[in-house]
């Protein structure tokens, strides 16, 4: 809940004890109490003037989370996840925002102001495809989320699915990318005709947040190592930095194995043993083709979790695959990759419980194979595979 | 108009003509790691078979600061025209005005294409079967142009060149290629949806110059698409041009999947030189003197150097030797 509506709860409560509070400054008036309510009654006091910050994790009440459906499938599969929270029991109130690029004042793209303020209220969003029209002269909606939000840095897990065959069967590892700078900077010059110049910046604040985010991560994940990713043989200042800040992180996380490895050399290694990578972490453009090359080893797009982690708490989860329109509405969609991030999103708030439980009955379904949608090789509806996602999980209770 | 004086018609490099009474004279570049034993084994195999190939050493120490080794090095290549070389190692902590030597190699000899051809060979355990794509990547410019400099303390800006001589150079010397090889399709590996002016040139002209070979079907992709096609469906792809770094990601991927660094040679065209040596350009030190690392690669590379030199009779003696032996003993591999 946020703040304000504790504080108001604990002032009515105190008001049935018989305390009244004019301001949280002024001292409280006290009608009749005994020793030990007035013990209690301080102590509260004392929390409601200090105005803590309320920790993410709150565990029993109702977290609200934003969730924008998106285009194409995104609405079928973000009811097939609401379905599923719901049979799991989660205590996760939706709020249903869209995002479309409209005009703000001064001429800049923004997005619309009731899901910046539903985002910002409730810190973490789950977000379906959004699709990107051509020639609409707005940049794209994803680009548009991640400067609003400061999305800094983009999360991929991969893990290979049991149910889900590829010739790559003991995948466990992370990518974490810097998603602000790097070569996605978009500073583009045409030097002289026929010559173009991209420029690739790489800055200290944003190398030491992404190391320090890494660290973080795979200490609240119990991950055993991180390597970062760089080709500072070649790109001596830009990768050089970059490495620098990671070594420099490195030093106040000893639990935490540090590597460097070059960019070639990860990617020759991952494709013939990919379980002697943990965490990885990297700029921009090698987390983009590192990202999906591992989403590639568990069975592409369709089944990959990703998460966005932004400055000031927010944290958006998403799909990463597209819209696809050609299957929209017709309930043949595989919900699977927004219901991974959904886990995702879970485990981000603490809730490990509710999110083993629905992580269980999502690959405990994909194992069995009996209601697989068409992308995972079956001829089930998405209804279906969700209906018996939601009945594995109200057995698990 | 004024882009017509600038464009110089490309020739594939023609090999130097023996001299010295039938023998070739090549360059060979130890490098660090495993590479001067790797090149031992090439130069026994050579000695064994007779071949009419002569060495001249020339040793580039990475440590050094001075750039006198590799200049000699390149100076050496100028005169013989050929060269097989090892990786010299490149040490990453150093100041940026040490350059990479490989890479000074390359550009100042301007050795625009790399040449890799991943082929599944026999014998080989791998997770996909029959795979056989050639990768062309540009060489000398893009990520690779080492020009860097800090404009504000804390901020580093690298520059990626695209030119529109190389990436036309470039393509043509793919198209070109395929016809030869009678291969049906070139793939370009961009990201011009990002770096829209950049990899927009790439793909502009590689488009134009596809117009000149209707016989050759031309598509494109993403290059984090591309990534994940080759780990999943290798088998979609024929021939495929892309710029430097994107060429280090993709052939060091095909490398993986057709069994390791250890099996794949590449080459270096360029318009009057050659250079050959391992695809993956791995320095190996960790294996290096134990006497565990795979040959195959160096091997198969100076049969690239001999075919290069028009001595078809001995590449493809110990071609076939090299794949016999891979295919009847189990050799174990790096």
């Amino acid at each position: 809940m946020a703040g304000n509506a504790w504080r108001s709860t604990l002032l009515k409560l105190l008001a049935r004890c018989g305390v009244r509070i004019s301001d949280a400054s002024s001292a409280p008036e006290i009608c009749e109490t005994t020793p030990l309510i007035l013990h209690q009654v301080s102590r509260v006091m004392g929390a409601i003037k200090t105005q803590s910050p309320q920790p993410r994790t709150f565990s029993r009440g109702i977290q609200t989370v934003t969730l924008i459906p998106g285009d194409g499938i995104g609405p079928e599969i973000s009811t097939a996840v609401m379905k599923i929270f719901e049979a799991a029991k989660a205590p996760i109130q939706w709020e249903e925002r869209n995002v479309t690029a409209i005009k703000g004042p001064g001429g800049r793209w923004m997005i619309p102001p009731e899901a910046k303020e539903s985002m910002d209220k409730s810190k973490i969003g789950l977000k379906g495809p959004l699709k990107t029209p051509i020639a609409a002269g707005h940049p794209s909606m994803n680009l548009l989320l991640r400067k609003t939000f400061d999305l800094y840095a983009n999360v991929r897990p991969c893990v290979s699915i049991e149910g889900y065959k590829t010739p790559y069967t003991d995948v466990d590892l992370v990518t974490i990318r810097e998603n602000t700078e790097g070569e996605y900077s978009g500073i583009e010059h045409l030097i002289v005709d026929g010559v173009v110049q991209s420029i690739k910046l790489i800055t200290e604040e944003a190398s030491r947040r992404i190391a320090e985010y890494a660290f973080e991560y795979a200490r609240n994940n119990q991950r055993a190592s991180v390597t970062a990713v760089h080709k500072a043989n070649i790109m001596r200042m830009s990768d050089g930095l970059f490495l620098r800040k990671c070594r420099e992180v490195a030093e106040n996380y000893k639990d935490v194995k540090f590597t460097e490895m070059y960019l070639d050399t990860v990617c020759l290694n991952m494709v013939q043993d990919p379980s002697q990578f943990d965490v990885l972490v990297m700029p921009n453009l090698y987390g983009d083709i590192l990202s999906d090359l591992c989403a590639g080893l568990i069975g592409g797009l369709g089944v990959t979790p990703s998460g966005n982690i932004g400055a000031n708490g927010v944290a958006i989860f998403e799909s990463v695959h597209g819209t696809a329109p050609d299957i929209a509405g017709k309930d043949l969609a595989n919900p699977t990759a927004l219901l991974l991030s959904a886990v995702m999103m879970l485990r981000h708030m603490g809730l490990h419980g509710h999110a083993n439980k629905i992580e269980t009955a999502c690959f405990d379904t994909i194992r069995e194979k009996k209601v697989l949608t068409k992308d995972l090789g079956g001829n089930s509806k998405c209804s279906e595979f969700t209906a018996d996602i939601c009945r594995r999980v109200q057995d698990m209770d | 108009m004024l882009e017509h004086l600038f464009c110089r018609p490309v020739v594939i490099a023609l090999p130097p003509p023996a001299k010295y009474g039938g023998r070739h004279t090549v360059t060979l570049i130890p490098g660090d790691g495993i590479g001067p034993e790797l090149l031992n084994h090439v130069r026994e195999l050579f000695r064994f078979s007779c071949v009419p190939v002569d060495f001249e050493v020339v040793h580039v120490n990475s440590a050094s600061t001075s750039e006198d080794d590799i200049n000699n090095a390149i100076m050496a290549i100028r005169r013989n025209g050929v060269a097989l070389k090892g990786n010299v190692e490149t040490n990453h902590t150093m100041p940026p005005n040490h350059k990479s030597r490989n890479n000074l190699l390359r550009t100042s000899l301007d050795l625009y294409a790399n040449m890799m051809h991943c082929q599944s060979l026999p014998g080989v355990q791998t997770r996909h079967k029959n795979i056989d794509i050639i990768i062309i990547r540009e060489n000398t410019e893009g990520e690779y142009s080492s020009l860097e400099h800090e404009s504000v303390s804390g901020v580093v800006e690298s520059l990626k060149i695209i030119t529109r001589n190389n990436s036309l150079r470039i393509a043509d010397y793919a198209f070109r290629l395929a016809r030869d090889k009678g291969r049906r399709r070139v793939t370009a590996v961009h990201k011009a949806n990002i770096m829209k002016l950049g990899d927009g040139l790439f793909l502009q002209c590689c488009k134009e110059v596809a117009s000149g070979y209707p016989d050759i079907e031309f598509d494109s992709m993403i290059v984090d698409n591309t990534t994940m096609q080759l780990v999943s469906k290798p088998h979609q792809f024929d021939v495929m041009v892309m710029p430097n770094l994107y060429g280090n990601v993709v052939s060091n991927v095909c490398a993986g999947l057709v069994g390791g660094p250890g099996l794949v040679p590449g080459a270096n065209y360029g318009r009057d030189y050659a250079v050959f040596e391992t695809a993956t350009r791995n320095t190996g030190k960790s294996i290096s003197n134990r006497n565990i690392a795979n040959p195959t690669a160096m091997l198969l590379a100076s049969c690239l150097m001999l075919d290069h030199l028009k001595l078809h009779d001995y590449a493809n003696m110990i071609r076939g030797a090299i794949l016999t032996t891979m295919n009847e003993t189990r050799v174990s591999h790096t």
